[in-house]
């Protein structure tokens, strides 16, 4: 018997897998970094997030009888996101409650990989502050209080940590985030193995950076961009959570008015409004506008009549 | 001129190493030989010969009255077996003429020779093509009189050979660029002549830069004959992107190459131009690749049309493992073959036979919405887009967002890393959007 489908009969050799195995390869600088600047506790932090998705994950699609699709590793992909935007400190179950909300509420319920209208991560994390802000407002560097950079430019109080801690990461702030060069080393994973292009992390970064600068927080022109934008989840979010596939816009002119977007937002939030950071929020509004976005950046197809 | 080329595709490995230093062999048929009575796009050939007749080398044993066809010769001298129903390389069962081989190939002259055929004229070139039998052979079938018959009005001003080969591990093409170079100049010459003030152009992938110099070489002394080296890229060869990047001229949803001003013409289609008016042969065979992992030695073999593809097979040494895949053409856009008792036809580029482990189905999973479709699609379509809305039975939003703009190339299954079936799906909508026009 002879094999028979329809054409093509072959295939590249990228899968859902292999995708998100590189990207768990480009947030492992980023995990090293935060278990060094925050110790063992960012360790327990991103392990029990991390099983708690896959469990989630594991849980759900059993009770329900699907095909259980832990093996694409999307869900480890979602554990280290929601970790990475945790505070160190925070007590182990809020991890756990984050990665069933993330996989259950915000993955599955809409229908699984690649169904989410929001980035489970971010959305478990918006979850997390709105019920335990205390906890989640909790940062720590060596077991001192430390607040972030981005609240102490926004109510002033402590020293500002120089910029190079910025860059390095030893700052106050979630145990993924704080380390700027871990997080370019990872982004610039992503752009060899072409998982992401430049578009969304250059429209998003480069937003913020001319508008903080134009905008600036004493008066126009006053903005100090460089430190803005290594401050906070600014890198994170745009290499690791404006590129999720699933709730950004397919075509590169679309992933341009995404990034601006989120600058946009980001920089409003940051500003003007009553969070200090505005990251996760920004680019969970601006899911909301992929679908539009999509639909009116649709190329003009080859050869085509208007 | 730099390298030209289109927007978008992939850049699968190409595989032509199996078989593109093996120079082309004759295959001599052993068993009977099976002429379908369709072998083109268009209407089908009515048998000219019944059960018991005795049929000749080169003569016509099929041929219809429609406009758009192509007649059949029989390839072979010896009887008629039957005339009945057999299986197609398409899958259908389609009407057949079956003939035993006496193995004597007895020939009959039905066509003139013209050494001289810058003599004739374009009406008279157009009659033998027609008459030889000529279709696209590239794998279209498209019969090449009608190509070469634009309608009135339409100016036509670059005859583009199309040598690309683009399609993976096939290398007949390449071949007879080779071997045959001076006989596809003077093909690309005949059509030149029927089209006074055009430009000839022969597109070549720089993967083949021998076949670039032969080509260079023997065009030299032609004025407006230019070799185009075209970017190793697939889909080089098909039609609309072959055009644009020689041209640059977009090729407007729904029309054809003459509305811009092109022919487009296969290397093979050249080259049995050529033997039609300068040896008076009608189309009785073709050049052809049998390679893949499966098969232990690769070649290009010339084979009369009708000899069974188990025989093509068996002159290439045979498989090296259980075979599991056995393609009619290339890999991307050939299609799977259920029986190897089924003949070659006019437009059997390739056999490609896959191992078991290549030839490996796998599930699909869910869009992750990568766009790894859309940035490949040379037509700039949303393939998973269309994808769904075939599956949700959407079609008139598949029209709307141009699905039957499709050229089934391929490249979004193959880029596709949740291995979704979006060439099958765009094909499958298409085909049902045609059938319910057919029954308005």
């Amino acid at each position: 018997m002879y094999t028979v489908s329809s054409s093509p009969h072959i295939k590249s050799n990228d899968s859902v897998q292999g995708i998100m195995r590189d990207v768990i390869i480009a947030l492992i600088p980023a995990t090293f970094a935060g278990i060094y600047f925050f110790g063992m506790k960012a360790f327990l932090v991103t392990l029990v997030s991390v099983l708690s998705c896959i469990a989630a994950e594991a849980l759900w699609q059993k009770l329900t009888h699907r095909k259980i699709t832990i093996g694409d590793l999307s869900a480890v992909v979602t554990g280290l996101l929601i970790a990475f935007n945790l505070p160190a400190a925070v007590p182990l179950w809020l991890p756990a409650i984050g990665g069933f909300f993330a996989i259950i509420i915000v993955k599955q319920f809409f229908g699984g990989i690649g169904q989410n209208i929001m980035n489970p991560a971010l959305a478990a994390r918006a979850f997390l502050l709105a019920s335990w802000p205390v906890h989640m407002t909790n940062f720590t560097v060596d077991g001192v209080s430390a607040a972030t950079s981005l609240a102490i430019l926004k109510t002033g109080g402590d020293k500002l940590p120089s910029l190079m801690s910025n860059f390095i990461g030893n700052q106050g702030g979630c145990i993924g985030e704080t380390s700027v060069i871990a997080l370019l080393i990872g982004g610039g994973y992503l752009l060899y193995k072409k998982i992401i292009t430049l578009h969304t992390p250059l429209a998003y970064i480069g937003s913020v950076f001319i508008l903080t600068l134009i905008l600036g927080r004493d008066g126009l022109m006053t903005g100090n961009a460089i430190y803005e934008i290594c401050s906070g989840g600014l890198m994170i979010g745009a290499f690791f959570m404006a590129t999720d596939y699933t709730t950004s816009p397919m075509t590169k002119r679309g992933q341009v008015i995404f990034g601006v977007g989120c600058g946009l937002l980001t920089t409003i939030i940051r500003l003007y409004g009553g969070y200090s950071e505005g990251v996760s929020y920004a680019i969970l509004i601006m899911s909301l506008f992929v679908p539009f976005i999509d639909k009116f950046t649709a190329p003009r197809i080859f050869g085509e009549v208007k | 001129m730099g390298l030209l080329t289109f927007k978008k595709g992939i850049h699968p490995s190409d595989k032509k190493d199996l078989s593109m230093h093996k120079a082309i062999q004759d295959l001599i048929p052993k068993g009977n030989l099976v002429f379908p009575m369709v072998q083109h796009i268009g209407a089908p050939c009515d048998p000219l010969v019944k059960k018991g007749d005795r049929v000749l080398l080169g003569q016509k044993i099929g041929e219809s009255k429609a406009f758009v066809s192509a007649p059949i010769y029989s390839s072979v001298s010896g009887t008629v077996l039957d005339v009945s129903p057999r299986l197609h390389t398409n899958g259908a069962m389609v009407m057949c003429i079956i003939v035993e081989n006496d193995n004597i190939y007895e020939e009959v002259l039905t066509m003139v020779p013209h050494s001289d055929y810058e003599k004739l004229s374009k009406s008279e070139l157009v009659t033998i093509i027609k008459e030889a039998g000529i279709v696209g052979m590239g794998g279209a079938g498209f019969p090449t009189h009608i190509k070469l018959t634009p309608p009135e009005g339409k100016v036509i001003d670059s005859i583009i050979i199309n040598a690309a080969e683009c399609e993976p591990y096939l290398t007949c093409d390449y071949r007879m660029l080779l071997e045959k170079t001076n006989e596809i100049v003077e093909g690309l010459k005949i059509i030149l002549q029927m089209f006074p003030g055009v430009k000839g152009y022969i597109a070549i992938e720089t993967n083949k830069p021998d076949a670039i110099e032969a080509m260079k070489k023997a065009s030299a002394n032609i004025k407006n004959v230019q070799v185009t080296e075209m970017v190793t890229k697939y889909p080089q060869g098909a039609e609309k992107q072959l055009i644009y990047a020689i041209t640059g001229r977009e090729l407007p949803s729904g029309k054809l190459p003459a509305d811009v001003g092109c022919i487009v013409q296969n290397v093979d289609t050249i080259f049995e131009i050529y033997n039609a008016v300068v040896n008076g042969k009608p189309l009785t065979e073709r050049v052809l690749t049998v390679t893949g992992e499966a098969i232990k030695e690769p070649l290009n073999l010339r084979v009369k049309f009708g000899t069974s593809i188990s025989e093509v097979i068996e002159a290439a040494g045979g498989f090296t493992e259980d075979p599991v895949k056995v393609i009619s053409g290339g890999p991307m856009m050939g299609t799977a073959l259920r029986s190897l008792d089924v003949p070659v036809i006019k437009g059997t580029s390739g056999i490609l036979c896959l191992t078991k482990e290549q030839a490996k189905l796998e599930e699909e999973s869910s869009c992750i919405r990568c766009g790894k479709c859309m940035s490949v699609c040379p037509m700039f379509l949303n393939p998973t887009k269309l994808n769904s809305l075939v599956l949700r039975g959407e079609y008139e939003e598949f029209e709307k967002l141009h699905g039957m703009d499709c050229i089934e190339c391929a490249c979004c299954s193959y880029a596709c890393p949740a291995k979704r079936h979006l060439t099958q799906t765009c094909r499958e909508g298409k085909r049902t959007i045609n059938i319910n026009r057919r029954k308005k």
